[in-house]
């Protein structure tokens, strides 16, 4: 099958490799027929995930039809199933209380090992994301292999698109979480640094959830609309200085709840932020928290900080005395996706969510290499990718076309 | 060979191997005491026993019984195969390194049914090594704990050159190895595996 493959820092080729195999009793195999790339894709590109191998297939944002399964999987051939990016066992200590993203089992005893030195305990699995989580192919691929088909793949109804279903694989549910974790009360502010797909359904959750008010960061003009256009007040932190138009916004006490939906890339030419990026070529640091710094200073004393942008590792200059001087509550992690797939799946077809707003561009499967790399230089431009391997190499359809079609 | 194997060792044969067995002891003056299970004391490298603990999430005595000679191939990975040779007898096969085989002869020396299993390594045994395994409740129907504990003093010459290679490192990482894959197989009803195609 064609598959798209990570071979080295800015480096993705796409490439034939062997067909995926039903090896335990519970897996599936689907013919992908959409999968998206995500921020945390960016990680890997730009080489800040350790514990990748050339030749790994990357991708954890599919879709496909189940064309193969296990003699335990419930799931029938033709079937039509969205999957969580997070493999999670169902039966394990952390899978019964909903943990999912902290399974125990997912992660093979043979890949384990590494995160366990690394975290302090092994790391659940995800698809296509490092051998710190299980060396998983992911599906950014005609075909991909699916362990426990029974506890993660959401069916279909036929009536729904790809489009508007293909985001619970993960940042829908992400953006959902990080609006839980902020524990939003009546009244509430909400401040979300970060207006990629991750902080647009974020705002959207924050509103579903309660908030008084959502308001918005970022300096890319198209995703500061689209997160207008979702309901959020806006801020470009190119603009104006962030913290002291969030006071300025809600009486002097700051955001009730801010959410980091940044993460390990942080943007901005402040001094911290040049620092990191030094550090960080340096390898002397894995992150630039820079986003993360200024939600902590923002929050109002008190507060929550909901962290789902992803870091990997050890952060330089971390505002450790202001969070705790602050009385802050921290929630972050993983999502659990499997927890709120069902939910989710009501409520967009209920037309709560806008799923397809930000999706800039479908794409051929072959012309990975072409959108990984407009996906980290045009991010203006390129707000959500959607692969096909349907589509034909070369064949591009934009926001536009799409809107018309 | 690999802690699995040592770990397989679980059926213990009869001499005592002089294994060192560390309890708390300790004039009271020098050490405060500790609740530290006892496979924890001393800093790792100047241990000669290993433990280690797993939760399974399942009930005590289902896990108790599901921990047998003939599912050891099922999880533990250096097996090649095991021969009942008596009644609390068992001789392993275990792979070594360089396609070679270490053949372990163990006695079981004391069971307590649902708790625990002791061995000990019979004087014809390749290496000499005892150990136990430990099932207990974990707590509010968690489950269960399960600990296996081992400790080995690789005999001389070249098998001994072997064994040692062979043990310095890898039993603790096998046994954890194994202990995992025992817990998959309990939970999930499969051992966990990543077969996945690369572009490798
Ligand atoms: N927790 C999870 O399970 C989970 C799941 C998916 C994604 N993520 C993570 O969420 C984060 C966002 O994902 P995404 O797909 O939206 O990524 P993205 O790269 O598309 O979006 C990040 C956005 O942050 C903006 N940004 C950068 N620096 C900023 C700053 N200083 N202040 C305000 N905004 C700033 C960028 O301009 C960009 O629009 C990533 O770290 C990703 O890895 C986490
Ligand atoms: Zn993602
Ligand atoms: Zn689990």
């Amino acid at each position: 099958m064609r598959a798209v493959t990570w071979q080295g820092r800015h480096k993705i080729s796409v490439d034939t490799v062997p067909d995926p195999k039903i090896v335990n009793p519970r897996d599936a195999i689907l013919k992908v027929t959409s999968t998206a790339i995500c921020g945390s894709d960016l990680h890997l590109y730009d080489g800040y995930i350790p514990g990748m191998r050339a030749g790994d297939v990357v991708g954890h944002e599919f879709m496909g039809e189940v064309v193969e399964i296990g003699a335990e999987s419930p799931l029938s051939i033709g079937q039509r199933v969205v999957v969580p990016f997070t493999i999670s066992c169902g039966n394990c200590f952390f899978c019964e209380k909903q943990q999912f993203s902290a399974c125990d089992n997912a992660n093979p005893s043979e890949t384990r090992d590494a995160s366990e030195m690394m975290m302090g305990h092994a790391m659940g699995g995800a698809f296509g994301y490092a051998h710190l989580t299980g060396g998983y192919a992911g599906g950014q691929a005609e075909y991909v292999r699916v362990p426990y088909s029974d506890v993660g793949p959401v069916v279909i109804p036929s009536e729904m698109p790809d489009d508007d279903v293909l985001f619970l694989s993960d940042i829908l549910p992400t953006g959902w979480q990080a609006a839980v974790n902020a524990d939003i009360e009546r009244g509430d502010t909400v401040a979300i640094w970060g207006c990629g797909p991750v902080g647009l359904f974020a705002i959207q959750s924050a509103l579903l959830l309660g908030a008084e008010r959502v308001i918005a960061i970022d300096h890319f003009p198209s995703r500061l609309k689209l997160a207008r256009d979702m309901g959020a007040q806006i801020l470009d932190y190119t603009q104006v200085d962030v913290r002291e138009a969030l006071d300025e916004m809600t009486g002097g006490i700051g955001p009730d709840a801010c959410i980091d939906c940044v993460g390990m890339e942080s943007h901005g030419f402040t001094l911290d932020n040049v620092l990191d990026q030094v550090k960080a070529q340096l390898m002397l640091t894995t992150e630039r928290p820079h986003a993360l710094r200024q939600a902590i200073l923002a929050c109002r004393k008190g507060g929550r900080l909901s962290i789902p942008g992803v870091y990997g590792g050890f952060a330089d200059k971390f505002p450790l005395g202001q969070l705790m001087e602050k009385g802050l509550t921290v929630k972050s992690g993983q999502t659990h996706v499997q927890k709120y797939t069902d939910e989710l799946l009501d409520m967009i077809r209920e037309g709560k969510f806008d799923t397809t707003s930000l999706i800039s561009h479908h794409a051929s499967l072959e012309d990975a290499a072409d959108m990984y790399r407009n996906w980290h230089d045009r991010q203006d431009e390129y707000t959500k990718i959607v692969l096909k391997p349907a589509l034909a190499r070369g064949v591009v359809q934009t926001r536009d076309q799409l809107a018309m079609a | 060979m690999t802690a699995a194997a040592i770990g397989v060792v679980a059926t213990g044969a009869a001499i005592a191997v002089g294994i060192r067995k560390f309890s708390d002891t300790g004039d009271a003056t020098s050490r405060i005491s500790t609740d530290a299970p006892h496979w924890v004391l001393h800093k790792p490298s100047q241990r000669t026993m290993f433990g280690k603990s797993v939760l399974i999430n399942r009930p005590r005595q289902e896990v108790f019984d599901a921990w047998r000679v003939d599912r050891f191939a099922e999880f533990m990975e250096n097996v090649v195969s095991v021969e009942i040779e008596g009644a609390d007898v068992a001789r392993w096969h275990i792979k070594a390194p360089a396609g070679r085989e270490v053949t372990l002869i163990n006695r079981i020396t004391k069971t307590d049914p649902g708790k625990a299993i002791f061995w000990q390594s019979d004087p014809s045994s390749d290496i000499a090594n005892s150990g136990e395994v430990r099932f207990s409740d974990a707590p509010a129907g968690r489950g269960t704990y399960v600990t296996l504990i081992l400790a080995y003093s690789p005999p001389g010459g070249e098998l001994g050159r072997l064994a040692a290679k062979l043990f310095q490192r890898e039993p603790e990482i096998q046994a954890r190895r194994d202990l995992y894959r025992f817990k998959q197989l309990l939970e999930t009803g499969e051992v966990t595996t990543n077969a996945s195609p690369s572009g490798r």
